[in-house]
Formats: structure tokens, C-alpha cells, sequence
């Protein structure tokens, strides 16, 4: 237990300050970098939490595809600029209060008891999930599961035909 | 623990969606094959594969109705009627765009035909969703490659805008129908349209979270219908996409979601059906005025259309409001005869599109009737139907969706409605009356070709029949709203 204690408190540290880099750093990339990192870290706490699907997901979904798609935008665009022009400083302060109220926001939520009264998933539920979701997706959710891959698909072909140039 | 497999039953049910999303996905590949001179050879294809599932759906409609894939879709008379309609809607626009799109010179023309069986794909989804996570996505794979279609002429910058507004608008009204799917999950449990109208009933109608859930449900299914005040996408979509696509819009996407909307709220929500009649009421009402009065300033016949278009998806509310089988029908009905009427005026549209550009404006219709009789006739007729003329199908629409109305002692409301007609009457017969009283400025040039030709004929021939002999398909419309 001592030593699930010290990692919580190693990858909290890290997603903290690591969030923080993405809000302060200067150069989009960095923040984009930075924010892998946090999510990373919110992985690894999942872990901790005994949900290792939740967490393999949030690297394939967050880590893996919305972070990769976030860096494309970064490269194809002027992000500094347009980040420049769009957010100028003048709505730092608003951005300081909204921050702040919600700081006192979930400050009072863990204060004020209402965390305590989730219950814990107990280590019996916690082994079988992964199984469980797999099941509940190819029986009770088989249609819409492959409805979702004729979407995918049905995007893709719709993206590519958009997106490609003038046949030659 | 459930068994992994699930029956041959559960597979031959969904045979005509297998059927349509298989044949786009080998579209896909037989275009490679395809010279780029030759691509209506997919287009016929796609028309093939939408028989065959044509064939599969009268299969199925003939045994009971069934729910099959652990209760997520449904098998019966309701579903395989509206599909009937989709399954039309689709091939006709195939039709009119073989010839239009090779006009309008755009390019990828095999990936346009498998882009529109995707659409039908999700358009028979939600039609046969007995759930809502079904209906849902159904709706996103309808409009998926909806998107995708309104923009297809990428060089014309009104087609791209087009896009733009209704991808952003249309994902917008996804956002709004999930959080309302959302809430009602929360306080019944289920996402099951049965298991959701056993839930409210058992809990009660009077909790805050149901009627927000039931109210943005309800704004999120008005805007896939195009009903005031969630019609902004409309206009300006219907304007600029391609023609033939304009009416896909028109008549599958629309069909498609009532059949959504209908199956929601008499399936599920009918427990709280207060909340929804009152919500309802005003978007019909708006529809129809707001529809049929902005209709008569337009310049443009597409944007016209649209417009008009609004005000018949408040028509078809109407049959919601009565909430009685009948009204249901009355939709069903009123669906297939709308599905005729609208690819009737955007065949006529593309028949009079050539090359320069004419046949979206209003004005170019003045004199049409003078050498170009048939042409003229059937618009006349058409535009009679539109408007809810006797001896045509659109009268036969309207005035059973006012009976069902009458029958629930909504006499007002009928009332209202047909005020409303006769201020829709005056826009239909203006399009009359440039054609036969006013002289030509310049020469007619119509395009020629016979698949257009074949869809005007049908359509003309539905009008009338349906028009003066409705009651075969009305019989049929009461039998399957009744067992819904």
C-alpha cells in the first residue's frame, strides 16, 4: 500500500506540474508535449485505480490520436500567431478568475465530504471489467458496434474525397 | 454471462442493411476499375444493390414483427414502409444525378454513388432502431456522408458553405440530442425504447430531468426535420448543394427522421407525452407559417423548396401532436407522397440545368409552358401537389393528417393549418402562372436524358394514383402504425 501511496504521489506531482507547463510554456509544441505527458500521468493513475482499460484507452484515444491530430494542426498552421492574435492578453485576467473559481469549486467538492461518499470498487469487480465491457460490446451491443465501424468508414472515404486534389 | 454468439435470425433480419453497406464499401473498389467517362455504370449499380435490399425488406415486412440483436432493432410493417420510401428517395436521386453530375464536371463521380448508400445504410438504421443508441447513430451515418455530399462541387464556393454551415450546425444538433439521450438514460436506466416508456411510467412524469431530457430530445430531432426554429441550416444547404442532393435531403434524410422521431416519441416517450405536444405545438405552428410565409419572398427556387420544405415538416408534426396511431399513419403517408413530390420539382430543376447555370432562379421559369408543354405540365402538376390541390396526392397527405388532428378534437389547431395552406398555395401557383402566362426571354434548353425522364414519369404517376386512390397505402400505413 505504501508504495501505491508514493507512486500516486509521484504521477500526481508529475500531471500537475506538467498541466501547468501546457498553460505556461511559450511554444505550442512544448505545450502539446507537456500535455502527453499529463495524460500519461492520468493513465498511469487509472492504473492505480485498478481500471487498466480505462487506462490502455486514454493512451490509445487521448496520447495516441487526439494528441497526434493536435500536433498535425500545430504543424500545418501558425498556431503562435494565430494563438497571438486570437488570445490576447488583455483576457488574462478573465482567464485568471474563471481558473480560480474553478479551483474553489473542486476544492469545496473534496472538502465539504462529498468524495467520501462514493463507494470503492471493490477488487473482485475491479479484475473482471475489461472482460465484462468486451462481452457487453459483442452481445447486447453488437449492432451498434458495427454501425460505429460503417461510420468510420463511411468518414474516412468522406474525408479522403474532400480532402484530395484534382485528379491529373 | 451472455453467450458470445448470437442467431442466424438475428443476421437474416438485417439483411437489407448488410446488403446496401456492403454493395457501398465494393462500390468503392469497382470504381477503380471504372474509366472516368464511364462512372454511371456504378451509379446503376448502386440502384441494383438498393433492389436487392428492396427485395429483402417486402421478404422480411411479410412475417411478424420482430426485435432482434438483443433489442436493437426492430423488424416490421412501420420500418420496412419508411424504408420503401428511403429505398426510392435513394434510387431516384441516383437517377437524377447520373446525367447532373457529369455535367456539373465533378470529380471522384464512383465515390458520390457509395456516399449515398452509406447515408441509406444509416437512414434504414434509424428507421428500424428500437433503441436509442441505434437511431443515433443512424443519424450520424446519415449525415456523415451527407456532409460530405453537400460539398461535392468543390469548386463552387456556395456548395463548400453549404457544407460548412450544415457540418457545423448539424453536429451542434447531434450535441443536443445526445445530452437529451443522456438524461433520459439517467432517470430510466435504459436506452431501450420500450424499456425508456416502462421507466418513465413506473417513475413518473414529473421530474425536472425527464422534461429537460424530453425537451432537448425533442430540439434536437426539430432540427434534424428542419422545423422553426431550428431551420437555419436549411436554406442555405439546400441552396448549395448539388441539385440531386438537394433532394436526398429533402425527402430521404427528412423521411429517415421522422421515421426516428415517430418511433421515439410514440415508442418511448409516450408516457410524457404533455411534455413533448406542448414543445411540439409551437415548432409545427412555427414551422408552417414561418415555412410558407418566407417562401413567397424567395428568388431562388432551391432556397423556395427549402423553405417549403419547413413548412411541410410542420405539416407532418401535426400527426405527432394528434399522438394517435392514425396520425402516425397519416405520416407514414404523407412521407411517401412528400418523396415524390419534392424529386418531381428537383428533376424539373435539373432538367432545366445546362451548363449556364439556369433553372435555379425563379425567373427562369417565366414562359416555360410555351415550348416546352410536358415539361410545363408536369411542374404544374407537381406544384399542385405541393401545394394541396384535389385531385393530387398532396391534398390526400394533408387531409389525413388534418383528420387525425380533428379526430383528437384539435380544431383549431386544423384550423391554423389550413390558413396556413392557402398562404403556401400562393407561392406554388406564382411558379404556375410565370410558366403559362408570361412570355419566354430566350430559348429553353432542356436537358436530355432518360433516367431524369423515367423519375419524372413515376413521380407524376405516384402523384395522381396516390392521389386519387389512397387507400391501398393508407391501409397499409394504419397497419403498421398500429402494431408500433
Amino acid at each position: 500500500m505504501i508504495v501505491e501511496y508514493i507512486l500516486f504521489i509521484i504521477f500526481a506531482v508529475v500531471a500537475i506540474v506538467s498541466a501547468g507547463c501546457v498553460v505556461t510554456l511559450r511554444n505550442p509544441v512544448h505545450c502539446a508535449v507537456a500535455l502527453i505527458i499529463t495524460l500519461l500521468q492520468i493513465a498511469a493513475l487509472f492504473l492505480l485505480l485498478r481500471s487498466p482499460f480505462l487506462a490502455v484507452v486514454q493512451v490509445f484515444i487521448y496520447v495516441g490520436a487526439v494528441m497526434v491530430l493536435f500536433l498535425f494542426a500545430v504543424f500545418l498552421i501558425d498556431v503562435k500567431k494565430a494563438a497571438m492574435d486570437m488570445f490576447k492578453p488583455k483576457y488574462r485576467a478573465l482567464a485568471y478568475i474563471v481558473a480560480l473559481i474553478l479551483l474553489v469549486e473542486s476544492l469545496f467538492v473534496i472538502f465539504s465530504g462529498g468524495i467520501q461518499e462514493l463507494t470503492r470498487i471493490t477488487e473482485a469487480g475491479a479484475e473482471v471489467k475489461v472482460e465484462v465491457i468486451g462481452r457487453t460490446l459483442f452481445t447486447s451491443y453488437i449492432f451498434p458496434f458495427e454501425i460505429v465501424s460503417v461510420v468510420l468508414l463511411a468518414a474516412m472515404v468522406g474525408a479522403i474525397v474532400m480532402a484530395r486534389d484534382k485528379k491529373e | 454471462m451472455q453467450e458470445l454468439v448470437f442467431s442466424i435470425a438475428d443476421v437474416t433480419a438485417v439483411v437489407p442493411e448488410i446488403i446496401v453497406g456492403v454493395s457501398a464499401c465494393l462500390l468503392l473498389m469497382v470504381d477503380l476499375f471504372v474509366k472516368e467517362e464511364r462512372k454511371e455504370i456504378v451509379g446503376w449499380l448502386a440502384i441494383l444493390a438498393i433492389i436487392f435490399a428492396g427485395v429483402g425488406t417486402v421478404c422480411l415486412a411479410s412475417v411478424e414483427a420482430r426485435t432482434v440483436m438483443a433489442g436493437m432493432y426492430v423488424v416490421d410493417l412501420y420500418s420496412a414502409l419508411f424504408k420503401m420510401t428511403l429505398y426510392i428517395g435513394a434510387i431516384f436521386t441516383i437517377l437524377l444525378s447520373l446525367n447532373y453530375m457529369k455535367s456539373e464536371g465533378v470529380e471522384y463521380r464512383g465515390e458520390y454513388y457509395a456516399l449515398i448508400l452509406f447515408a441509406l445504410t444509416g437512414m434504414m438504421c434509424i428507421s428500424s432502431g428500437a433503441d436509442l443508441l441505434t437511431i443515433y447513430l443512424g443519424i450520424e451515418l446519415m449525415a456523415l456522408p451527407i456532409y460530405v455530399l453537400v460539398g461535392y462541387i468543390k469548386k463552387s464556393p456556395t456548395s463548400n458553405e453549404a457544407a460548412m454551415k450544415y457540418v457545423i450546425l448539424g453536429a451542434f444538433s447531434s450535441g443536443i440530442l445526445l445530452y437529451g439521450v443522456s438524461l433520459i438514460y439517467g432517470y430510466t436506466g435504459t436506452t431501450n425504447l420500450a424499456g425508456i416508456a416502462a421507466g418513465i411510467t413506473a417513475s413518473g412524469t414529473d421530474s425536472p430531468v425527464l422534461t429537460f431530457g424530453v425537451l432537448l430530445l425533442t430540439v434536437g430531432l426539430c432540427f434534424k426535420v428542419a422545423g422553426f426554429p431550428f431551420h437555419m441550416w436549411a436554406p442555405d444547404a439546400y441552396e448549395g448543394a448539388p441539385t440531386s442532393i438537394t433532394a436526398f435531403m429533402a425527402v430521404g434524410a427528412k423521411a429517415a427522421a421522422f421515421a426516428g422521431a415517430v418511433r421515439i416519441f410514440m415508442a418511448a416517450l409516450e408516457p410524457a407525452f404533455a411534455d413533448w405536444q406542448a414543445i411540439l405545438i409551437i415548432v409545427a405552428v412555427g414551422s408552417m407559417f414561418y415555412g410558407n410565409i418566407t417562401a413567397i419572398t424567395q428568388t431562388n427556387i432551391k432556397r423556395m423548396l427549402a423553405y417549403s420544405s419547413i413548412g411541410h415538416a410542420g405539416y407532418a408534426l401535426l400527426g405527432l401532436i394528434a399522438g394517435t396511431a392514425d396520425g402516425a399513419a397519416s405520416i407514414i403517408f404523407y412521407m411517401f407522397v412528400y418523396t415524390f413530390m419534392n424529386l418531381g420539382a428537383f428533376g424539373v430543376i435539373i432538367l432545366l440545368r445546362k451548363c449556364t447555370g439556369k433553372g435555379d432562379m425563379i425567373d427562369d421559369y417565366r414562359g416555360l409552358a410555351k415550348n416546352n408543354r410536358l415539361v410545363a405540365v408536369v411542374m404544374l402538376i407537381i406544384m399542385f401537389s405541393l401545394a394541396g390541390i384535389p385531385p393530387t396526392a398532396g391534398f390526400m397527405g394533408k387531409f389525413y393528417i388534418f383528420m387525425a388532428l380533428i379526430d383528437q378534437g384539435m380544431i383549431t389547431l386544423a384550423v391554423v393549418s389550413i390558413v396556413s395552406t392557402a398562404i403556401a398555395a400562393f407561392f406554388y401557383i406564382r411558379i404556375v402562372l410565370l410558366m403559362y402566362m408570361k412570355e419566354p426571354e430566350g430559348e429553353f434548353d432542356l436537358v436530355k436524358s432518360y433516367s431524369v425522364y423515367y423519375v419524372l414519369a413515376i413521380c407524376i404517376m405516384a402523384v395522381i394514383v396516390l392521389g386519387v386512390y389512397p387507400g391501398a397505402f393508407m391501409h397499409l400505413a394504419k397497419a403498421a402504425a398500429i402494431i408500433m
